[in-house]
This record gives C-alpha cells, sequence and structure tokens, in this order.
C-alpha cells in the first residue's frame, strides 16, 4: 500500500448517509402506495442506522452498533404493526393509493 | 481496497434507493429495497460490525422484506402506480426543493461538525474489533446485557405487543363484508 490510496473517511459515510436520507424524504413526500411509503421511511432509518455505525467506529464507541440493534428491533415492530393496519384497510375498501385514505372513518 | 468496497456498495445503496422511490411497480420497489440493504450490510462489514450486517441480512433483507412482498400479493395491490399525473399540482417541485433544501443543510453540518468528531476519538479507530474476531460480537453483548439489560427487556414487552396487535388489527372479524380487491 503507498501512501496514495484515499481510504474513506468517516465523512464519506455520513455523506452517503445524509443521500441516502434524502432520497428516502423524497420518496415520502411523492409516492402515494403506502407499502412504497413504508419502503422509504426503511431508507431513512437505515442512512440513520449507517452513520451511527460510522460515528460508533470513529469514536471507538460501542453504544453506537448497541443503538442500531435497538433500532433494528424497533423497525422490525414498526413495519409490522404498520403493515396489519394497511391489511385491515385495504381489506374493507378498494383503496390503493393514500389519497383514497383521505379520512379516518372506516 | 477499502476504497473500492465503499464505492462499490455506494452504488449499490443508491440504485437501489433511487429504484424504490421511481420504480411504478411495488414488487420492483422492494425488490429495490433489497439491494439497499445488502449495501448497507457490506458497509457494516467493512465498519467492523460484523454482528450487525449479519442481522441487517437476516432481519431486513430477510423478514422484513419478505413481509412486504407478502402483504403486496395478499392485498392484490401489485398494480401499477401511474407515475405521470401529480396529485396535488407541483408537489413534485415542493418535493424537489425540500430534498436539495435537507441535502445541502445535512452536508453543511457534516463539514462543519467534521473537525469536531475528528478532534476526538484516535483516527480510524480499530480497536473496537481488536484482533479477536469475536470481539465485536463480544463488546456488543457487554454493552446490551448489563448497560442497556432494562431497554432489551423493554423490547421484548414490544415485540409481544406488536405482534398481538397486528393478529388483532389484521384478522377477520365476524360478519365483516370484505370487499374483493
Amino acid at each position: 500500500m503507498n501512501a496514495l490510496v484515499v481510504v474513506p473517511t468517516t465523512t464519506w459515510y455520513l455523506l452517503l448517509s445524509a443521500v441516502l436520507f434524502t432520497i428516502g424524504t423524497v420518496g415520502v413526500l411523492v409516492r402515494r402506495n403506502p407499502l412504497v411509503l413504508f419502503m422509504c421511511i426503511e431508507l431513512m432509518l437505515n442512512a440513520v442506522n449507517l452513520s451511527f455505525v460510522a460515528l460508533g467506529r470513529r469514536l471507538a464507541d460501542i453504544n453506537g452498533q448497541t443503538i442500531v440493534f435497538f433500532v433494528l428491533v424497533v423497525a422490525a415492530a414498526e413495519v409490522v404493526v404498520g403493515l396489519g393496519i394497511i391489511v385491515s384497510i385495504m381489506r374493507r375498501r378498494n383503496g390503493v393509493t393514500v389519497d383514497d385514505l383521505a379520512e379516518l372513518k372506516g | 481496497m477499502e476504497l473500492f468496497v465503499f464505492v462499490c456498495a455506494s452504488i449499490m445503496i443508491l440504485v437501489g434507493a433511487i429504484g424504490v422511490v421511481v420504480r411504478k411497480h411495488p414488487v420492483h420497489a422492494a425488490l429495490s429495497l433489497v439491494l439497499t440493504l445488502f449495501g448497507i450490510a457490506v458497509l457494516f462489514v467493512a465498519q467492523e460490525a460484523e454482528f450487525l450486517a449479519a442481522v441487517q441480512v437476516i432481519v431486513y433483507a430477510g423478514a422484513i422484506v419478505v413481509l412486504f412482498l407478502f402483504v403486496i400479493m395478499l392485498l392484490g395491490v401489485d398494480r401499477v402506480e401511474e407515475l405521470r399525473t401529480e396529485p396535488i399540482a407541483g408537489q413534485r417541485w415542493i418535493a424537489a426543493f425540500v430534498g436539495v433544501a435537507m441535502l445541502g443543510l445535512l452536508v453543511a453540518a457534516i463539514v462543519t461538525g467534521a473537525e469536531a468528531v475528528i478532534g476526538r476519538g484516535d483516527g480510524i479507530a480499530s480497536n473496537i474489533a481488536g484482533d479477536n474476531s469475536d470481539a465485536n460480537v463480544a463488546q456488543l453483548a457487554n454493552s446490551v446485557f448489563s448497560d442497556y439489560v432494562l431497554a432489551f427487556e423493554l423490547t421484548s414487552i414490544l415485540l409481544v405487543i406488536a405482534v398481538v396487535g397486528t393478529v388483532l388489527l389484521a384478522r377477520k372479524r365476524k360478519g365483516q363484508r370484505v370487499v374483493a380487491p
């Protein structure tokens, strides 16, 4: 390895995480299928996980990875409950997009 | 080598993320999500978080995406979404503006805060993993089961509540009329 080899620093990881988070945000804003909205939320969660791991490694602190562990668990629970709600809504009406779900009345 | 891994994983992540946003078919979006999640797992390995990479592949790419695909098939919503028409006039432009502004703010914060982070710690620290390959799992277990054991127990309660709530939400009630999709 010569001295000219570029090694990706923590800043690179954080910038990648920022780009991923922004793509997820734009996806939530423009898409109308509730399932795709959930996928975009997963993108944002993964962006945050990536920045946690990058900073945890940078600061030599294992707690960054511990937080990512808990975020994974909570994300799994969130997806399960969200998909359950979507299934129960879609059963009783025909709408496919969130525009058809503009009112809370069942 | 590390640069090569980073560039390849970044391309995987960004292509998958853009695919989730722009693909019309929900199944294609879910498969793009798998690509992104694998890229994240590769970067976790590159950052010496081997346990989290394994959990990422098993839980996210395995369980969550399969759950997405299952719900897509179950509901029959796998029809193509019309992306040409805008439901609200100017929504796309406002969303693009919000995205650019947010990216600008995040990049500015990262570049500004870089010195503060670099000032602490001892460079690209590799003493999390150390020489022992089991050290990552051991340290993570030490942290979870000593400092955060209460939070760990609470997550078990959360998972039970989520399972019970989902069963209650998604079951078919007696006499409920089911609309065919």
